[in-house]
């Protein structure tokens, strides 16, 4: 505990999001600072590096107007912690914590350290308890469960966000609870973007936080904002036994936000310059997704990104496949032939799927039915490639059948536009797909 | 030795203190984190700690303990649930809750809980090093009790009671105290007198693996795989079923669900050789991948010498580890935060050095109390964007004996286990054939080699077949394209959630012999001039 702040007026450099300030004295790892500049706005930072009295910080704030001479750093003596109450539900706030829907900030019931300790693994309860989306796709062959982390791989161009906005209105748990509640961070959104997302959550009778950073606002709070979403996740879910959903939109600009810092530090950069450690960075944001033994909350989380040049293989999507629970894969050639959600079936896939079906969950036929339909829908998309070569005329009559199964499949099943179906439509639609061409289901 | 904190990046902290060891063990900060000396120069020493640094100041204390990171060993082990550092899970969260907080220590036995202890020697005996004291239960398994590196001599005392770990159970001549336990240095791999080559096989019950490519006891595999190949499904459906006494599995740097629905399997699954619960013979240490990363790039080798030391018992034991790749990620942050040159692709140049190394830890041995036991590791890894020419996957086929590769296409059909059956190889397929050959059936070998073909065959055939239609082929090319199709469906591809998760060599030899019977049958049939569509409709496939 230090007794008095301390002022340092020491700045030796400043490059891009980055001060370094010399001869400062017991300044601790992750401490936040306030940086003055000399017109006397003040803006947060944070300590970087540590090299004997040379401190390395990271502005969350434009360092346009800074200088050597005249620019104070203020130490606070603490790591970045979040006001925390009930009271935060309905609340918007920019990506600093600052209410931004004009109302004061309310008086804090706790603080709490944003990065969040990892949660011991003996202590998570699987996820099991079925979400229904009202998406046949999504609820039929790729089921959402509580407590998973679930990606939207989006493309530029697409609806991902009629997607997002269309799960957020019709998600409901099957086992009725009141306590449901949708924590929203936005992260680099165009105002068009920014207002669409508001007026779907103004729409909805459940209850909300945002964490809204826009466009132009600092690249820097787009590491913080989905830092502050989670927080606010993991104290309504764990400590207030509230079901919480979490949408992070874009997880690309929060990447690409890393990615500046990181060549800002003189990193050396990894694959398409994005830095080593993505993988454990983007980790400690998915994994805060969960359930807990004993505890009634659940923190899901479903994040979307774009991935950049459709490529799955970018670093972005791919280090998230790698440590999301499946993925829900959007697809530009479904999206042109007028298919609503443009979910492409076969790259989709979600891992927590198998125990949050059947019986007692969905019902009895739905593991069977979703197998049967992707066994077929897979035989057809192969079927369509061979007809590119042959023609249709020279395929034979089982192949034809395929053919026109997985274009009704994709018309049909998967193309709903924004009507709703509940699981045991969706289930009953797959059936009726399957015996209008006389499939078996086996 | 203690000293003060200099500097502080990520998880590598410098300290102006010289007299330490490399890989010494240190305390650091008033919060007591766990760290280890990585690097020594002149007047100051670099630390990488295991945990989380945030709130760390500079000038807060260092200290050494003068020893090296080492794990605890003895019994209690097995249905044990550990972090990187050995730290039990299960009694970390009776003691602080669902969420992890740095600082805390908690020894990763157990040293309130009795044994019954029953001593293989008497007063009068000389023990050394690796020599067996005696024996307790530990479930279903005698868990022997060897003498450690830095004791034996004269035995003056021991005997035969219940007694807690903290507890000696006997007596040296020269005064001191014989324990149950022991502690041993992580990063050295545990002396045996000497290794024997691999001889039999590790039985997976996976037919793709135990018929194709089989694995040795002793061996090394290893699967790549893109996101979404099932790399996990496959390595726990091999957790469950091997033929094996003792499983360490390694969750490193993966999901947190996935660990929780793997407990709650296992803690439900019975071992389909012994009947025994399956937690019993498991032993998990985990570090999901939003648990600190220096911890991770420990939990291997921590891992690996709890793994050794049920070798040494005569155990043979199965490692899993899911997934290299995260491992290998992890020294690749501790590296360039340690400034290092990097190699390819921003890993250490000492990135294949360390991975051949650890490699080696697997294999047959004789122990030194003389007994055969084996150590096998079975090995994930995770190549970024499916790209199999990426520096670990690289430096992993350098020295694993079994290459499974998993297929995105495959995977994509829903073929499980998507082991690609072009790109594979096990370099141990030939010995273990003779193996199959005396204890399942003579024809194994012929049917591994005709199975082969077919495959091969038809990956020809199909492409003739793209473009000249079904009618374009002979009958006999059909056939081999059905029989083909029978293999791949029916015989490679097994759910892993059904009754089939699970293959003796026995059934599996059945199911293939049942096809090759059909086919042969068949061809007889076509070659006397019936046709395919007869010959399909005639007779019940396989």
């Amino acid at each position: 505990m230090r007794l008095s702040e301390h002022v340092y007026h020491s700045i030796s450099s400043v490059a891009g999001p980055l001060l370094f300030v010399q001869r400062v004295f017991d300044a601790k790892i992750g401490e936040v600072v306030r940086v003055v500049s000399p017109d006397g706005s003040r803006m947060d930072g944070e300590v970087l590096e540590i090299n004997g009295d040379t401190v390395l910080i990271e502005v969350f704030g434009e360092t346009r107007g800074l200088d050597i001479g005249m620019t104070s750093v203020i130490f606070t003596d603490s790591v970045r912690k979040v006001p925390l109450s009930q009271d935060i539900v309905g609340r918007i706030f920019g990506g600093s914590f600052n209410p931004v829907d004009g109302m004061p900030m309310f008086i804090p019931e706790k603080w709490t350290s944003i990065t969040g300790a990892p949660m011991n693994p003996s202590a998570r309860a699987r996820p099991e308890e079925f979400i229904e989306t009202g998406f046949s796709v999504i609820d039929g062959l790729n089921t959402l469960v509580k407590g998973q982390k679930l990606p939207v791989f989006s493309c530029s161009g697409l609806p991902s966000k009629e997607v997002v906005a269309d799960v957020l209105k019709n998600s409901r748990l099957t086992v009725k609870r009141e306590s449901f509640i949708v924590v929203f961070a936005a992260l680099g959104l165009t105002f068009h973007e920014y207002s669409y997302y508001m007026k779907v959550l103004e729409e909805m009778k459940t209850g909300f936080v945002a964490f809204i950073n826009s466009a132009d606002e600092p690249v820097m709070e787009r590491l913080l904002a989905p830092r502050f979403a989670l927080t606010t996740a993991e104290y309504l879910a764990f400590e207030k036994g509230m079901d919480v959903l979490v949408i992070i939109t874009d997880m690309t600009n929060y990447c690409d936000a890393l990615r500046e810092i990181s060549t800002a530090r003189e990193e050396l950069p990894g694959r398409r310059g994005y830095p080593g450690y993505m993988y454990s960075d983007l980790a400690s944001l998915y994994e805060r997704a969960g359930r807990v033994r004993g505890s009634e909350g659940s923190v899901t989380l479903l994040p979307v990104l774009t991935m950049p040049e459709d490529d799955i293989t970018h670093p972005i999507p791919d280090l998230t496949g790698y440590i999301t629970e499946g993925q829900i894969v959007l697809s530009r050639e479904l999206h042109r032939m007028g298919v609503f959600p443009p979910v492409d079936v076969l790259p989709s896939l979600s891992r927590l799927m198998q125990k949050g079906i059947g019986k007692g969950r969905t019902r009895d036929d739905h593991r069977q039915i979703s197998n049967n339909l992707y066994k077929y829908y897979a035989r057809g998309r192969d079927v369509r490639r061979l007809e590119a070569i042959v023609g249709r005329e020279g395929m034979t009559e089982q192949d034809r059948k395929m053919l026109d199964f997985a274009e009704s499949f994709e018309k049909e099943f998967v193309n709903q536009g924004s009507g709703r179906r509940t699981i045991a439509e969706t289930l009953d639609t797959g059936i009726g797909l399957m015996r209008r061409f006389s499939l078996e289901i086996s | 030795m203690t000293g003060r904190i200099l500097g502080i990046s990520g998880p590598t902290v410098s300290i102006g203190v010289c007299g330490l060891k490399l890989y010494e063990r240190v305390y650091v900060g008033h919060a007591m984190l766990t760290g280890e000396v990585v690097r020594l120069e002149h007047d100051r020493s670099v630390i990488q700690v295991y945990e989380d640094t945030r709130g760390l100041a500079v000038g807060e204390p260092v200290k050494g303990v003068g020893h090296p990171l080492t794990v605890r060993l003895g019994p209690g082990l097995l249905s044990g649930m550990f972090d990187g550092l050995q730290r039990p899970l299960r009694r970390l969260r009776q003691e602080m809750g669902p969420f992890i907080t740095s600082g805390s220590e908690v020894s990763g036995l157990d040293y309130r809980e009795k044994w019954d202890f029953a001593p293989a020697i008497k007063a009068g005996d000389e023990v050394m090093h690796g020599g067996v004291l005696g024996s307790v239960k530990e479930g279903s398994l005698s868990h022997y009790l060897i003498c450690g590196a830095d004791s034996g001599g004269l035995v003056r005392e021991i005997s035969g009671r219940e007694f807690r770990l903290d507890e000696p159970i006997g007596e040296y001549d020269n005064g001191r105290m014989i324990y149950g336990w022991q502690e041993w240095p992580v990063r050295n791999p545990r002396p045996y007198r000497k290794k024997i080559p691999p001889a039999g096989p590790l039985v997976t019950g996976q037919r793709s693996i135990d018929f194709l490519f089989p694995i040795a006891k002793g061996g090394t595999a290893i699967f790549p795989g893109g996101f979404g190949t099932g790399k996990t499904i496959l390595e726990q459906a091999i957790a469950k079923f091997a033929d094996v006494d003792v499983v360490v599995y390694v969750g490193c740097g993966e999901r947190g669900n996935e660990m929780a629905e793997m407990i709650e399997e296992f803690e439900n699954l019975k071992d389909p050789w012994t009947g025994k619960q399956l937690m019993e013979r498991t032993i998990l240490v985990v570090n999901t991948s939003n648990m600190p990363v220096a911890a991770r790039e420990a939990s291997i080798y921590t891992a690996v010498a709890m793994a050794e030391y049920y070798r040494d018992m005569g155990y043979h034991v199965l490692f899993l580890a899911d997934s290299l790749s995260r491992w290998a990620e992890a020294l690749r942050e501790i590296s360039s935060s340690l400034q290092e040159m990097p190699g390819e692709e921003g890993y250490p140049t000492y990135l294949a050095s360390r991975l051949s190394g650890f490699f080696e830890r697997a294999g047959m041995v004789e122990t030194l109390g003389g007994k055969i036991g084996s150590l096998t590791m079975i090995l994930s890894v995770s190549p970024p964007g499916g790209d199999f020419t990426e520096p670990v996957t690289q430096a992993c086929l350098r020295t694993a004996g079994v290459f499974l590769m998993l297929d995105t296409g495959l995977a994509h059909r829903r073929h499980y286990p998507a082991i690609n059956w072009f790109q594979s190889y096990s370099l141990y397929a030939e010995e273990l054939g003779g193996y199959f050959r005396e204890k399942v059936s003579a024809e194994w070998q012929t049917l591994h080699r005709r199975c082969r073909e077919v495959l091969q065959k038809e990956e020809v055939l199909r492409e003739v077949f793209e473009i000249v239609g079904a009618e374009g082929l002979q009958d006999a090319d059909r056939l081999l394209m059905f029989i083909a199709e029978k293999i791949r469906t029916k015989f490679l591809a097994q759910n892993a959630y059904s009754d089939d998760a699970f293959s003796s060599p026995e059934k599996m030899f059945s199911l293939i012999r049942d096809i090759f019977e059909f086919y042969d049958r068949a061809s007889e049939k076509i070659l006397q001039g019936t046709t395919l569509e007869d010959v399909l409709k005639s007779g019940a496939g396989p």
